[in-house]
C-alpha cells in the first residue's frame, strides 16, 4: 500500500460525483434541457473547461482512452493540462488519435473524424444558456423554456438578416434538439453542427460557472435554425488544407510573417497528421518536405 | 431489536460505482438495449443484486428514495441506513428514485413524481427489478437514441404499462424515467422514448 495520501480516483470525491452522475442521467432522458448541478472548485480556473473536467471525471473509468482538444488541436495548453490532469489523477491511458478514444474532451470543435457508437463526446461549455444575451434573467429563460417561446431567438436571427443580408451568426449557432429544446451547441463553429446530428456518438455538456449539464444522446435530431428563404449553411473554404491538403474540412489561419502572408490549416491536427502519415500532402507541405 | 447485517456494499466502491453508472448512462442513451450490470454487491434476502447495486451507485443523503412493499423491511432499511444514508419516504411522489423488488407493483407512473415544466429534471427515476427481459409481449421503441426502431419483450411490466407509458409519454418533457433490471442486466426506458407498436 502506499502510505502517501492520494487523490481519490479522478479527483472528484464519490458523494460529488454521484450527484454530478445524477444530473446526467436526467440530461440525457431530456435531450436539450439543462439540468442544474452542485459545481465544484476545481484546481484550474473557470473558463478553462471546469464544467467539461467535472462530467469527465464523473463518468471516467480505468479502462477507458481520453483525448483533449482545444480548438481541435491536441498540443495547446488547456488540452495538454487537462490530459496530465486525468493522466495523474485517474491513471487513464490517453492518445491524440480519434479513433481510439472512448471519451473526447472537447473545446469548441468537434473532429473531422466521424464519431464511433460507443465514443462520449465531453463538451466544455461557457455559457450554456442560448438565450441568454436576449434575455438576462434566468427566471423568463427557464420560463421560455418551459413554455417552449423561442420567438426571440427567431427574431435575433432575422434581425441579422435584416442587418447584414444573411445569418451572421457563425459559432454556437443555435440548434434545437429532438423538436423541442433549443440548446446552445456551445461555441463551437457553425460549420460543426451537422456533425451532431444523429451522431453515433453521446454528447454530453458541462458548464461549470453556470451549473449545468446538458446531453444529446445518440441518433438525436439536432437541427440549426433558420428560415425557408434563408436555410442554414456551413462556412466553405476556398482552399484546401495548406499541410495536408485536406478540403472539407473546418481552417485555421496561420500568419506566417509581418508581410501578409498566411496559410490556412486543418484545426483538428490529429486528423491533419493522419492524412499526412497516410501521404497526402498540401500545398506548403511540400515544400517543408523539399527542403 | 434491528440487526447490524445489512449486506455487504461494493467491493471496490470507487471502480464499482464507476462500472454501474456506465451501465445506467449506456441504457438511457440507448433505450430499450441491455447493459451488463457488474454489481459486485451481494445484496440481501429481501434485496436483489441489481437493485443493491443501484442503490448503492445512485443514491445518497441528497437523495429520497422509495421502497416497494418487500423491500419495506428493516434489512434493507439498515442496507440503505449504512450505505447510503438515503431517506426513505412513504410516497413515490416524494422519491427521487422508487425501487421496486421482484414481484411487487410498480407504483403507477401517474403517481410519482413528474417534475415541473421548469424543472422537469426533479422526476421519479424508477428502477423494477423483473423476472427477464427477453420473453414478455413485444413492445417497438422510438425515440432519442434510437437509430430507427427498438423492440424489447422485457417480462413483468403491469398489464396497463402501454397506456401508462403513452400518458407519460405525452407529459413531456415531464415525466418519469425507468430502469429494468434483471439477471446483471439494465434496460432503460427514459421518458423520451415512445412505444409505436405494442
Amino acid at each position: 500500500m502506499n502510505a502517501v495520501a492520494n487523490y481519490n480516483f479522478a479527483y472528484l470525491d464519490e458523494q460529488t460525483k454521484r450527484m454530478i452522475r445524477r444530473a446526467i442521467l436526467k440530461a440525457v432522458a431530456i435531450p436539450g434541457y439543462q439540468v442544474p448541478f452542485s459545481s465544484r472548485e476545481m484546481p484550474m480556473p473557470y473558463g478553462w473547461g471546469t464544467g467539461g473536467v467535472q462530467v469527465t471525471a464523473s463518468i471516467i473509468g480505468p479502462d477507458d482512452v481520453l483525448k483533449v482538444i482545444d480548438q481541435g488541436a491536441d498540443d495547446t495548453t488547456n488540452a495538454v493540462s487537462i490530459r496530465a490532469f486525468f493522466a495523474k489523477v485517474a491513471q487513464v491511458q490517453t492518445t491524440t488519435h480519434t479513433a481510439e478514444a472512448t471519451i473526447i474532451q472537447t473545446r469548441h470543435r468537434i473532429p473531422e473524424r466521424k464519431l464511433e457508437a460507443g465514443q462520449i463526446l465531453v463538451y466544455q461549455v461557457p455559457i450554456p444558456e442560448p438565450l441568454r444575451f436576449l434575455e438576462p434573467r434566468e427566471t423568463e429563460t427557464r420560463k421560455m423554456h418551459a413554455l417552449e417561446e423561442y420567438g426571440l431567438m427567431h427574431v435575433k436571427l432575422y434581425e441579422d438578416i435584416a442587418r447584414h443580408g444573411r445569418i451572421a451568426t457563425t459559432y454556437a449557432y443555435p440548434v434545437k434538439v429532438e423538436g423541442r429544446y433549443v440548446m446552445d451547441p456551445s461555441p463551437t463553429p457553425k460549420f460543426d453542427n451537422p456533425k451532431m446530428h444523429r451522431s453515433e456518438a453521446l454528447q454530453l455538456f458541462g458548464a461549470g460557472r453556470e451549473h449545468r449539464i446538458y446531453a444529446v444522446p445518440p441518433h438525436t435530431d439536432v437541427v440549426s435554425l433558420d428560415f425557408e428563404d434563408h436555410p442554414f449553411e456551413i462556412q466553405h473554404f476556398e482552399h484546401p488544407c495548406a499541410l495536408c491538403g485536406a478540403e472539407q474540412v473546418y481552417l485555421d489561419e496561420v500568419i506566417l510573417d509581418d508581410r501578409g502572408g498566411h496559410m490556412y490549416v486543418c484545426s483538428d491536427t490529429d486528423h491533419c497528421e493522419e492524412r499526412r502519415e497516410a501521404g497526402h500532402v498540401g500545398v506548403l507541405g511540400m515544400q517543408e518536405a523539399a527542403e | 431489536m434491528l440487526s447490524h447485517d445489512f449486506g455487504a456494499g461494493f467491493a471496490d466502491p470507487v471502480v464499482d460505482a464507476q462500472a454501474a453508472f456506465r451501465a445506467f448512462l449506456d441504457a438511457l442513451a440507448n433505450p430499450g438495449t441491455q447493459q451488463k450490470l457488474a454489481g459486485s454487491s451481494d445484496g440481501s434476502a429481501a434485496l436483489g443484486r441489481e437493485l443493491a447495486s443501484t442503490l448503492l451507485t445512485l443514491s445518497d443523503h441528497d437523495t429520497t428514495i422509495w421502497l416497494s412493499p418487500a423491500l419495506d423491511v428493516d434489512a434493507v432499511k439498515g442496507f440503505v441506513g449504512f450505505h447510503t444514508g438515503a431517506s426513505v419516504v412513504d410516497d413515490p411522489a416524494k422519491a427521487n428514485f422508487a425501487f421496486v423488488a421482484l414481484g411487487d407493483a410498480m407504483p403507477e407512473l401517474a403517481r410519482c413524481n413528474l417534475g415541473t415544466q421548469e424543472y422537469p429534471d426533479r422526476s421519479t427515476t424508477i428502477v423494477v427489478e423483473v423476472p427477464a427481459l427477453d420473453g414478455g409481449a413485444e413492445l417497438v421503441l422510438r425515440g432519442p437514441g434510437i437509430r430507427e426502431t427498438q423492440a424489447i419483450s422485457p417480462v413483468g411490466l403491469p398489464a396497463d404499462f402501454v397506456a401508462q407509458w403513452g400518458e407519460n409519454r405525452e407529459l413531456f418533457p415531464r415525466g418519469v424515467d425507468l430502469l429494468l433490471v434483471a439477471g446483471g442486466q439494465v434496460m432503460g426506458l427514459p421518458r423520451s422514448s415512445r412505444i409505436v407498436e405494442a
